[in-house]
């Protein structure tokens, strides 16, 4: 049994068909990549999967459970790192690591255990006692993965991971995610703009437009059903080059104003 | 979630000091400002009728901001990560309101000792753990309030809006600055329905042993309304999508 299958998955915002009628499957301890130009429905189907939004129809199972029926166990078993920082800037590295650990239900000594060897794998056992506030982007970046890891979910979805980081930092975490994908046999599922990223890490990938999925395969496959000699070209070959419009929601203002406040601190 | 809004509360010093000079700046002002007029209609001393009142005004302050800081943590995704973690949703509106809570009762106390210090007198000092548990129930009352308020905002645009049309008539209109007795009729049937007039009155049997309703009926009616808040925020909280 595969640990993702969704299956004719919809959902409806009143009118509008975010996500129209899409099946697909991940297998235990692959690297998927879910792509797609802006309002393509990615981020639409990372919230059904994640318990975050129930589909309007279509079935999904994650790890065997279904989230709509049983959203705890499948809560259990997957880690996020959203597309927006999700720490809290008044607590430190420690503190936010301790309140997932305590949120999961995980006994004080593992706790203890996990996080100190996750601070250490990314590198922020030194600074554990900072204020989250204090940490660049690339730092909090880390934490967060970190924290995703925390209580071993057999899947981990990153939304968009790497937006905003130079390519030291990108490689970096990359290499993180390769190393635990590989000991840990973690799931990864991941949804990026970058398709040499995708092109290097996924073992599978499957292209999302209008709500619906129009090619899936390996990186391999996709570029020889284009004929083309890159991941970018046989997105654009499959996507077409009109640039999309998205209507600013509630999500963007927000972003746009934490901008603003991040440069008035 | 509870230990959370009381370490993020230790940590935001300027808050806390700046939550402090509003109710400081009403007690000094009116409380020295209206005093003589006080006195000179016979009602006694302002500073002693005053300062449970201001204490109830920090609260429903702290309290209804507190809960409102969730609109704070949607926007800075915090919320999301609590959200997909295996918690009933139930918990976690529950847990951030009881550290709300906490906090604005915390808050409430310092003003008390203010007041104190500006030479408010409490009749006993034996019945201070009672009205520590009073004002935690009218803590909690104001932050369900808000953790309902927020539930249904989206981002802070709103957040003046609910601050000028709600926390601020519910304050005027509560009995805090000015005795409920002898009021035009409209009035005290407003203050009727204001929760926070039975928080005041309680707060005023138990520090200067006067009440309007009594201090029976202020519990039940708090507790009745605490309950009610409780559950209506539950259920927006539960309805969160993102």
């Amino acid at each position: 049994m595969d640990i993702i299958e969704v299956k004719n998955l919809t959902k409806k915002f009143g009118a509008l068909v975010a996500v129209d009628d899409v099946s697909f499957s991940v297998a235990k301890g692959e690297i998927f990549a879910f792509l797609g130009p802006n309002g393509a429905g990615k981020s639409t189907t990372i919230k059904m999967l994640t318990t975050l939004l129930t589909p309007s129809s279509g079935k999904i199972l994650l790890d065997g459970f279904n989230p709509s029926v049983s959203p705890d166990e499948v809560r259990h078993s997957f880690g996020i790192v959203f597309q927006d920082p999700s720490l809290d800037d008044e607590l430190t590295a420690f503190e936010n690591m301790e309140f997932h650990g305590v949120l999961y239900g995980l006994p004080k000594k593992i706790r203890r255990e996990k996080i100190e060897q996750l601070l250490k794998f990314v590198e922020l056992w030194d600074r554990k006692k900072q204020l989250v506030k204090r940490f660049s982007g690339g730092m909090k970046r880390r934490l967060e993965i970190a924290r995703g890891f925390l209580h071993q979910p057999k899947v981990l979805f990153l939304d968009e991971p790497t937006l905003g980081l130079d390519p030291q930092t990108r490689n970096h975490m990359w290499a993180y995610l390769q190393d635990l994908n590989k000991n840990q046999g973690t799931t990864i599922f991941f949804t990026t703009h970058y398709m040499e990223e995708a092109e290097r890490n996924a073992q599978k990938i499957a292209i999302i437009d209008y709500g619906k999925i129009i090619v899936s395969g390996t990186p391999k496959e996709l570029k020889l059903q284009t004929n083309s000699t890159s991941l970018e070209e046989a997105f654009l070959a499959l996507t077409g080059k009109v640039i999309r419009e998205e209507e600013a929601g509630a999500m963007d203002r927000l972003r746009q104003r934490r901008k603003l406040w991040q440069g008035r601190r | 979630m509870w230990l959370r809004q009381l370490k993020r509360y230790m940590r935001s010093r300027s808050r806390i000091i700046g939550s402090l000079a509003q109710p400081l700046l009403f007690l000094v002002a009116l409380g020295y400002g209206f005093g003589p007029v006080f006195q000179k209609a016979g009602e006694g001393n302002y500073i002693s009728f005053l300062a449970p009142g201001i204490v109830g005004m920090t609260i429903i302050f702290t309290a209804v901001f507190s809960g409102i800081e969730i609109i704070w943590d949607r926007q800075f995704g915090f919320l999301k990560e609590t959200l997909v973690a295996p918690v009933s949703r139930l918990n976690i509106m529950f847990g951030r309101t009881a550290g709300g809570a906490t906090t604005a009762t915390i808050q409430g106390i310092i003003v008390l000792f203010i007041a104190i210090a500006f030479g408010f007198r409490p009749f006993s000092w034996f019945l201070f753990p009672v009205l520590f548990l009073v004002m935690f129930l009218t803590a909690f009352l104001f932050t369900a309030l808000g953790t309902t308020i927020a539930s249904l905002l989206e981002d802070m645009q709103g957040f003046q809006l609910i601050m000028n049309f709600l926390v601020m008539p519910l304050f005027f209109l509560s009995g805090a600055i000015f005795p409920l007795q002898g009021l035009p009729k409209s009035v005290t049937t407003i203050a009727r329905f204001d929760p926070l007039s039975y928080g005041v009155d309680s707060f005023r049997f138990l520090l200067t042993n006067t009440t309007h309703f009594g201090l029976a009926v202020d519990i039940i009616v708090l507790m009745a309304i605490t309950l009610f808040f409780l559950a209506l925020g539950s259920y927006f909280f539960s309805k969160i999508q993102i």
